[in-house]
């Protein structure tokens, strides 16, 4: 029985959470809101690694499996970055600061930034709320500085209206040392004077060295093609991350519905590398 | 049954379908299955004996969808329930090719064991122009039981050896008719409230809710069905408490009334052996009692009494005072 | 070893149950199923197989989590309590005792399931050996032996009306103490014949000799690949009674039910076979009947094995042989790959 180091006495085998309190809300976009998650006695709810998901609920509504964008390396609070598209994130969305609500975890792995992505160059690609994932990594990546190579990320999303994270990414990735950010949004928009384009081509229009290791995430349409550009581009399977999203209840490997061949991606995943995805049999 | 492949084999062969619908040969002598066919060497493994009694008129909703023509094998309670999918409009008339088959009551392994019979090798005798004995070799010795012994219930209250909608018809039927459709029915309308409630909760009790009652109903049709919502507290899976024991079954009961046909697949397929079919038969009663006698699935013209109007029928005062 | 006279169990019953909860087959409106025993049940151990297994024994097909009461923005959660009871379960059979480790193997590995885990440490299983096997059974495939239950905490047979006890574990032991008064000593040499004798029969039985060649974990990409599953799942109608009889099955909902004090948070069982299984507000990524057909026996057949040393998840019960409503089941799908080797060689 593995025990949280943060919270004795919570043990997460038992599908039994955690009450967390909302202690912020922000508005990223029309249709994301990234809420800040706190214990009751005010500290974290657990530790986590880049890329680990948690279960939150709102009682009587539903539960959800959702990654946790903010990095482990802040010490005072979990982040959730959820966009609205179903009965539970409709609820999520309109509740407020002080609200409580239940979450369990952390499940699944992580990236591996403490083994294979040390002392890498490091891309990452992300459109959309699949930013939220890569974003634990990002500022973990960027508060362990001394440990990674040069960091670059391309990030698109429909309309500068639905990048999320936009403040952040401004005043604190644009501005780090040693740090590419490239944004992108589909279609030309008033105020824009930046790329415009889908993810996958621009991609393609910068052509990134292959001296990397590529971090995707994004709508199952946008990593189809970002991963056809990276192979064009000389990428291998073993360069290239990914996370898979399907529906999960328990997130211990057992409920049975993530189970993707001899893999549950609840616990598997959901982070995989892409040579591993490509001896799943082809279900997700 | 020869002659049931026969005309499969014909009608593949002149194009007049494309697929044949019928039953395939199973590993243990009782337990044949709804197949489709394609080809010559698939029917092969077709089969037609007294443990064909799966209803195959569900499987033409979705044959219906598929291109070309799909030969389909009836029996006459059958019949009825793809008249009403015509009436439906849950099944192409224009995609079927109706074979009518000829039927002498189909068999339930289950009354064969309730005799005591286990260890089941062989049974023979079920084919349709067999004797009125089956000969069952065991593990546990040579058994014998009468035909009408072994039948599903639903066959001692047959409809009748007619076919309503066929484009042939090969076999002879027989009706196996020996008891009163209604009589199990009045039975429990003569018991006190709360014996009645009482027998029904001992019934329902038993349901595991695999939901295999609704999905082999012709009359449960619906695309996507209400307690498959995620939206719905009491979503299929589990009975929660005594109350959601009785509601699944009775919300599906009214769901289907003056739409069942009475085919009683519902209880055939029920894996805790519980009697659903008494809930639709109650209500088959009933609206025989205030509309007038009424057959769904009887022709494809005649509006269903619920869905139809008329100066003759029962004031809402007169059926709570009949109820 | 012991014994005791048919006409003496229900003494039997009422003193094991005297001390602990009691579960066993009952019959009920004509079927057979593990029930707490009571004086009013009508016990029933001459049927050789329940409707369901005994799996609800340690994961029943409904339970309550835990309940959270709301009141203001705050939030009120309590956990129902695990199982701290010793329990009896007598009856079981070779195959059951054998889902009961295949359900050991998910629910105890890390991390471990807490309420299957009270269960299992506090229930006692008394076993039955299989008096008469029949056609459906298929056990010997998966190397169980029916005539001698050994994976229980006591294995009994039932011969010429008298019912042979043997304690096989500590627990067996502590619960054969408590009956002993009960119980005459016997000899083995009526059990011993017993055994030859259903040994002789499973020899005989239809499935016995089922060849798993080709399956296991490593069998994904061929098996999976395969055309067979576009003919074979037709007849499927999608309903769950496969998984519900099924003594392995172990996928779960976990879902709220509002009540008047409040919301219940409840697991129940689950079916791959159902068409919501996984469906989710993105998307879903078995939306074909083909697609769920195939994996529920790609899971008993290779993944499961593959994650577990090769073991299978599934014990032979022939219950799905017995229940599926289109007569659809796990020897067919055996079969149907069995002869697709054979007519594409």
């Amino acid at each position: 029985m593995s025990e949280c180091t943060c919270n004795p006495g919570y043990t997460k085998d038992t599908l039994v959470p955690q009450i967390g309190v909302i202690t912020d809300i922000r508005e990223e976009t029309p249709d994301v809101k990234t809420f800040r998650v706190n214990a009751l006695d005010g500290g974290k709810l657990f530790e986590h690694m880049p890329g680990q998901c948690a279960m939150v609920c709102v009682p009587g509504v539903s539960e959800g499996m959702f990654s946790i964008t903010s990095s482990p390396t802040n010490k005072e609070y979990q982040e959730f970055s959820i966009k609205r598209c179903g009965v539970l994130t409709e609820k999520l969305h309109s509740l407020e600061v002080g609200d409580q609500i239940t979450v369990r975890g952390p499940y699944g792995n992580n990236f591996p930034v403490e083994t294979e992505l040390k002392g890498k160059n490091l891309l990452f690609i992300a459109g959309g709320i699949g930013l939220a994932p890569l974003r634990s990594v990002i500022n973990y990546v960027l508060d362990n500085r001394e440990n990674y190579g040069t960091v670059d990320i391309l990030y698109g999303s429909r309309s500068a209206d639905d990048l999320v994270q936009l403040k952040e990414i401004q005043e604190v990735w644009m501005k780090a040392p040693n740090v590419n950010v490239y944004l992108t949004i589909d279609r030309e928009q008033e105020g824009w004077d930046g790329h415009v384009g889908f993810v996958p081509t621009y991609l393609k229009e910068i052509g990134f060295d292959t001296d990397k290791t590529a971090l995707v995430c994004g709508p199952p349409i946008m990593i189809k093609f970002v991963l056809q550009g990276l192979k064009e581009m000389g990428y291998t399977d073993e360069q290239i991350y990914t996370t898979l999203e399907l529906r999960m209840k328990c997130g211990i490997g057992k409920c049975g519905r993530c189970n993707i061949g001899t893999k549950f991606v609840c616990k598997d995943g959901p982070v995989f590398r892409y040579d591993q995805i490509e001896e799943l049999p082809d279900e997700y | 049954m020869q002659e049931l492949i026969n005309k499969a084999k014909e009608l593949l062969a002149n194009g007049t379908v494309v697929r044949v619908l019928g039953w395939r040969a199973g590993d243990l002598s009782y337990n044949p299955e709804p197949a489709f066919f394609e080809t010559e060497e698939d029917l092969q493994k077709f089969v037609y004996d007294g443990f064909c009694g799966a209803n195959l008129s569900k499987y033409m909703i979705e044959a219906s969808k598929l291109d070309g023509k799909t030969l389909v094998f009836l029996k006459p309670c059958d019949t009825y329930s793809f008249n009403q999918l015509i009436k439906e409009h849950r099944v192409d008339r224009e995609k079927a090719y109706i074979v009518g088959v000829g039927c002498r009551g189909k068999l339930d392994i289950d009354k064969i064991k309730e005799q005591g019979i286990k260890g089941i090798e062989s049974v023979e005798g079920t084919e349709l122009d067999g004797p009125d004995t089956l000969t069952i070799k065991t593990l546990y010795g040579d058994k014998t039981c009468s035909y009408a012994s072994a039948m599903l219930g639903r066959c001692h209250v047959c409809k009748g050896k007619e076919h309503m909608i066929a484009d042939e018809i090969i076999g002879e039927s027989k009706d196996t008719k020996d008891a009163e459709r209604f009589d199990a029915v009045k039975a429990v309308e003569a018991m006190s409230p709360e014996e009645r409630f009482n027998f029904f909760q001992k019934e329902l009790r038993k349901c595991i809710r695999c939901n295999a009652c609704r999905n082999v109903c012709p009359a449960c049709s619906c695309r996507k069905c209400v307690f498959d919502s995620n939206k719905f507290d009491s979503a299929q899976k589990a009975n929660v408490d005594s109350f959601e024991e009785k509601m699944f079954h009775v919300i599906r009961a009214f769901h289907v009334a003056g739409r069942c046909t009475d085919c009683g697949e519902c209880s055939r397929v029920c894996p805790q052996g519980i009697q659903l079919h008494l809930f639709n038969r109650k209500f088959i009663k009933d609206i025989n009692e205030y509309y007038g006698e009424f057959q769904a699935g009887a022709d494809i013209e005649a509006r269903g009494p619920l869905t139809n109007y008329t100066f003759d029928d029962v004031e809402p005062s007169i059926v709570k005072e009949r109820g | 070893m012991y014994k005791i006279a048919k006409e003496n169990l229900s003494a039997l019953f009422q003193k094991i149950a005297g001390d602990k909860e009691l579960y066993l087959p009952v019959k009920n409106g004509g079927q057979t199923n593990y029930a707490a025993w009571d004086e009013t049940v009508e016990v029933d151990i001459d049927t050789l197989k329940t409707v369901k297994s005994a799996k609800d024994a340690f994961f029943p097909q409904f339970e309550t989590l835990y309940n959270v009461k709301r009141e203001g923005k705050k939030l009120d959660l309590q956990q129902e309590a695990l199982k701290d009871k010793d329990f009896v379960i007598f009856g079981m059979k070779a195959c059951d005792i054998q889902g009961v480790k295949v359900l050991d193997n998910v629910f105890l590995s890390e991390p471990v399931d807490t309420y299957y885990a009270a269960r299992r440490a506090h229930g006692i299983i008394v076993a039955m050996a299989c008096h008469e096997p029949e056609e459906s059974c298929f056990c010997k495939v998966f190397g169980l032996d029916a005539a001698d239950p050994s994976a229980a905490d006591v294995a009994t047979w039932m011969v010429d009306g008298e019912l042979y006890w043997k304690a096989l574990t500590e627990k067996g032991e502590a619960l054969t103490a408590s009956v002993k008064d009960l119980l005459t000593d016997a000899d083995e040499a009526k059990v011993e014949a017993e055994k030859a004798q259903i040994r002789a029969i499973v020899e005989k039985l239809p499935y016995s000799n089922l060849s798993l060649e080709g399956w296991g974990g490593d069998a994904t990409d061929v098996k999976f690949k395969s055309p067979v599953w576009e003919t074979l799942y037709k007849g499927c109608l999608a309903c769950g009674t496969c998984t519900f009889v099924c003594p392995t099955c172990q996928c779960y909902d976990i879902k709220d039910y509002t009540t008047k004090d409040g919301i219940q948070r409840y697991r129940c069982w689950d079916s791959c076979m159902y068409s919501d299984f996984t469906l989710m507000a993105g998307g879903n990524n078995r939306t074909s009947q083909l697609q769920r057909y195939r994996q529920r026996f790609m899971h008993k057949l290779v993944y499961y094995p593959a994650n577990n040393n090769g073991m299978y998840a599934c014990v032979g019960c022939g219950r799905c042989v017995e229940k599926c409503p289109s007569s659809l089941n796990i020897v067919k799908v055996i079969k149907a790959f069995e002869n697709e080797g054979g007519s594409k060689a």
